[in-house]
């Protein structure tokens, strides 16, 4: 084979493992992903078992039992709320009526916060960094 | 001195715009007072922008709360240090310090390059004049620093606790070094495309700057990850969040670049990509200065939230689209100068290595804007998480260490078997033997792990085998000692050993990652004092709990810790005494009773960290006060209904604030401990020590006389592409 022909065979064969590869990933990025859902949301359609990832701020007045707190996370900008239990240390930031993030999986009438995925939003305007347990 | 500082920017502003007008004018008509001038108008804004900054540092200093930032971000309790690094904890103050880093360097790059580079020097003084006039119109017309605050109160709201640690000072201006000094090149590139001046002169005449910003944001990102490891109350120092990612893409392309100007430096090849690179890695600054302080990524609902969000993205279309529209009209001009001739060569070697850098960034970039991208495809907004991360990202890299081992050694054009066999055969055999070792060992469950384990060691036996044939080389040509030789070797060819030196550090932490990630062992459980728990070979007991009221340096409370004193074990022999507390800072809101407002602001963990060589223990308490609760309420109601002079308000307070320290300490509710043990954490930062005095020795400047020596062909291609203006 002429080194031209070597060429165009190498380049077309490196393109398609790009495509190849790129495709694959966003497959598995739309499979592997959690959809945004807030409070209300939440509640007006949840699939069990599904893994969500639901914003909204922390209602006052949580309760921790051993190590499991348990919260309600209301609309950002609304009423719904819904309960929330999560196993593990909180981060430092978390607070009442701070925005926080968690994924979340529906049990019943409540949702079960996954371990080490609660974010709460730090409250100043330009966060230096969210934090996460 | 508001008036003085709002002034100054504006001052910028009208600066940066004669500048660019006066930068251009003189390269269309050739007239070099006009270049000249331009150039004095950027080291004029550098100064101006100087000015305007003392003038917000000095506010800060004196704490001066008729600015609305000093009010917003520091206090009378904050001490010097952390209130003279408040000014970029703000979202304006940071801005101030990204223009004043750009402005510094240009100056520098085009003091530098005054008598050089004579075509392509007006151009990119434009483009970087563009840069300072959008962060100038920026603080101008949106973002003020310079807001006053009437009338002005007497205590200012305290700068973040969470901010007060010299890493996190240190790691804004690291990362704005490093994104301002990487416009340099991307600046440089624009000039050399506009004027078609696409051999390797704009690329050697800014290469300290790119090999700076490479540095600089490195260090950022390594610090911003101990960061996260030593003061936040997770434990981890990796998070693929979009402030992190946003910051690495930016160093993988530049990255790329560093390495990929080699090839056209030394074969005239690769050119359409080492401008490609150096564009998107300005971009990708651009996007990382962005994305930190839009907020776009928690919630597409909250783009509009911040001002910023729509003149930054235009900035980024614009850079984006002019990018694509040079380099396609230049085509031609990048053109390689000679063809690749075989897989098994360096040229081979270092496109590959492109490649990896690059999917690795289409990667992160990819999970980090998905978000964005499955609302605008599926409608419903998605995220992917740290797995999605890793399950690519670990693949790129074990390939990445692989490349760096062979890169340096494997022959240019066409690397014969018995050149392959020379270089690569006994740091294989070494890597095989680590490989069997430890899998042998155990660590065979890890496959990921193991392999980079193996390939680590595999880099790192190419490197001493350089070492070793570079000093013995050496010893044979003038007899010193092998010490001596080292030095004279490295002395004279900084960019090689420095580079080899890079690698090894990068393979030292690629290894730290893979055991600390692999092989950790993570326990969350409640505690009474007395008791203990296990994580992985260690025992940790809960001694006995800690209350302190901590006072600032003007004697006011700082804040209050509750804690605990951790007794750590293994096999009954004691390993370490630990503490660990975390800190309760008061707020500052109005509407809070006098003693509950102690317990309502913000909170931070002072983590309990013992570091090793083989092994990190890492602790972190989540006290619960909730036991408290009953008498705090109590005593806000005590103190709301008291009349009290001030200075018997404080005293009282004082003392029911210790009646409560002294309450918790004598009979403590069981406390929630997060506990890590964490193999080789330490080689992580070892790891990246290494690389970066490794990237400091390839840019201290050689010794005068130790030039590199010109081959003949590269002489007579310098005469072929020197043009004579007309």
């Amino acid at each position: 084979m002429d080194p031209s022909r070597k060429r165009k065979v190498r380049f077309v064969v490196a393109l398609s493992v790009a495509v190849l590869l790129a495709g694959a990933l966003v497959y598995t990025s739309f499979s592997a992903s959690s959809e945004a859902r807030t409070p209300s949301q939440l509640m007006t359609s949840s699939e069990k078992g599904k893994v969500y990832k639901l914003t909204g701020k922390v209602e006052p007045g949580y309760t921790r039992k051993g190590t499991t707190t348990y919260f309600r996370v209301r609309d950002r900008a609304g009423k719904g709320s819904v309960p929330v239990s999560y196993d593990g240390t909180l981060p430092d930031p978390f607070r009442e009526g701070r925005e926080v993030i968690v994924s979340v999986r529906r049990q019943g009438e409540g949702f079960v916060g996954e371990k080490g995925s609660l974010i709460t939003k730090c409250p100043s305007k330009f966060t230096a960094e969210q934090n996460k347990t | 001195m508001l008036i003085a500082g709002k002034a100054c920017l504006i001052l910028v502003l009208a600066t940066s715009l004669y500048g660019i007008a006066a930068s251009l004018y003189g390269a269309r008509t050739g007239r070099r007072e006009w270049v000249a001038s331009g150039r004095r108008a950027v080291y004029a804004v550098a100064a101006t922008t100087a000015l305007a900054f003392v003038i917000l540092e000095a506010a800060f200093l004196r704490s001066d709360f008729g600015f609305t930032l000093v009010t917003t971000h520091s206090s009378t309790t904050t001490p010097a240090f952390y209130r003279a690094t408040a000014v970029w904890s703000s979202q304006e103050g940071s801005l101030l310090l990204w223009l004043l880093l750009l402005s510094l360097w240009s100056s520098l790059i085009l003091f530098l390059t005054r008598r050089r580079l004579r075509e392509i020097a007006p151009y990119a003084t434009a483009v970087l004049l563009g840069f300072a006039v959008f962060f100038a119109a920026v603080l101008v017309f949106l973002e003020t620093p310079f807001q006053q605050a009437s009338p002005a109160p007497a205590e200012g709201m305290g700068l973040n606790p969470l901010l007060r640690h010299p890493s996190m000072m240190i790691h804004p201006p690291m990362l704005y070094s490093g994104y301002t000094l990487f416009a340099v090149p991307f600046a440089f590139a624009v000039g050399a495309l506009i004027t078609r001046r696409l051999n390797a002169d704009w690329i050697r005449g800014t290469r300290p700057f790119t090999l700076a910003a490479w540095f600089f944001l490195g260090v950022g990102i390594v610090l911003g990850a101990r960061w996260s490891y030593s003061e936040l109350g997770w434990g981890g120092y990796w998070a693929w969040d979009p402030v992190e990612n946003a910051s690495l893409m930016p160093w993988l392309t530049g990255t790329a670049f560093l390495h990929s100007v080699m090839i056209q430096e030394r074969r005239g090849m690769l050119k359409i990509w080492n401008v490609s690179l150096v564009l998107a890695t300005g971009v990708l600054a651009i996007l990382g200065t962005f994305l930190v302080r839009s907020g776009i990524l928690d919630s597409i609902h909250a783009f509009g939230a911040s001002t910023l969000g729509v003149p930054f993205l235009a900035l980024i279309v614009t850079m984006i689209v002019g990018s694509i529209v040079l380099v396609a009209s230049r085509a031609s001009d990048l053109r390689s100068d000679h063809k690749l001739d075989s897989l098994l060569s360096r040229e081979s070697v270092f496109l590959l290595n492109n490649l990896v850098l690059v999917a690795m960034c289409f990667v992160i970039f990819w999970g980090t804007f998905f978000p964005l991208i499955s609302e605008a495809i599926t409608g419903e907004e998605a995220s992917v998480g740290p797995p999605w991360f890793d399950q690519y990202t670990v693949p790129l890299a074990l390939m990445l260490v692989l490349l760096s081992g062979i890169g340096p050694v494997i022959a240019w054009r066409r690397a014969t078997a018995s050149n392959l066999r020379r270089n690569l055969l006994k740091p294989a055999l070494a890597g095989l033997v680590v490989l069997a070792v430890l899998a042998a060992l155990g660590a065979a469950s890890e496959p990921a792990a193991l392999l980079m384990f193996g390939l680590g060691a595999f880099v790192l036996a190419a490197v001493s085998q350089e070492l070793w044939r570079g000093v013995r080389a050496r010893r044979a040509m003038s007899g010193d000692a092998a010490p001596r030789a080292l030095v004279q070797l490295v002395r004279r060819n900084r960019r090689r050993y420095g580079g080899y030196l890079v690698h090894a550090g990068v393979s030292v932490l690629f290894i730290g990652i893979a055991a600390s990630s692999s092989f950790q062992d993570e326990k969350e459980v409640l505690l009474k004092p007395g008791q203990t728990a296990t994580v992985g070979a260690y025992e940790v007991t809960y001694v006995k709990p800690t209350a302190d009221l901590k006072a600032a340096p003007n004697g006011r409370l700082e804040k209050i810790d509750f804690g605990a004193r951790l007794r750590v074990t293994r096999d009954g022999e004691k390993v370490a005494d630990m503490t660990t507390v975390k800190s309760y800072f008061p707020s500052l809101a109005p509407f809070l009773g006098p003693i509950s407002r102690f317990f309502e602001g913000e909170a931070t963990s002072e983590v309990g960290l013992q570091a090793g060589w083989r092994r990190d223990i890492w602790t972190a308490i989540a006290p619960d006060i909730g036991s408290l609760r009953p008498r705090i309420e109590e005593g806000d109601k005590v103190f709301s209904g008291a009349n009290l002079s001030p200075e018997q308000r404080d005293a009282f307070l004082g003392q029911a604030l210790t009646g409560l320290t002294r309450s918790y300490a004598n009979d403590p509710p069981p406390a929630t401990f997060r506990l890590i043990v964490s193999p080789m954490v330490t080689w992580i930062w070892i790891g990246a020590l290494i690389a970066f005095l490794g990237g400091l020795i390839a840019l201290w400047p050689p010794p005068r006389g130790a030039r590199s020596r010109v081959t003949a062909g590269y002489a007579a291609k310098v005469g072929r592409e020197v043009r004579i203006p007309a």
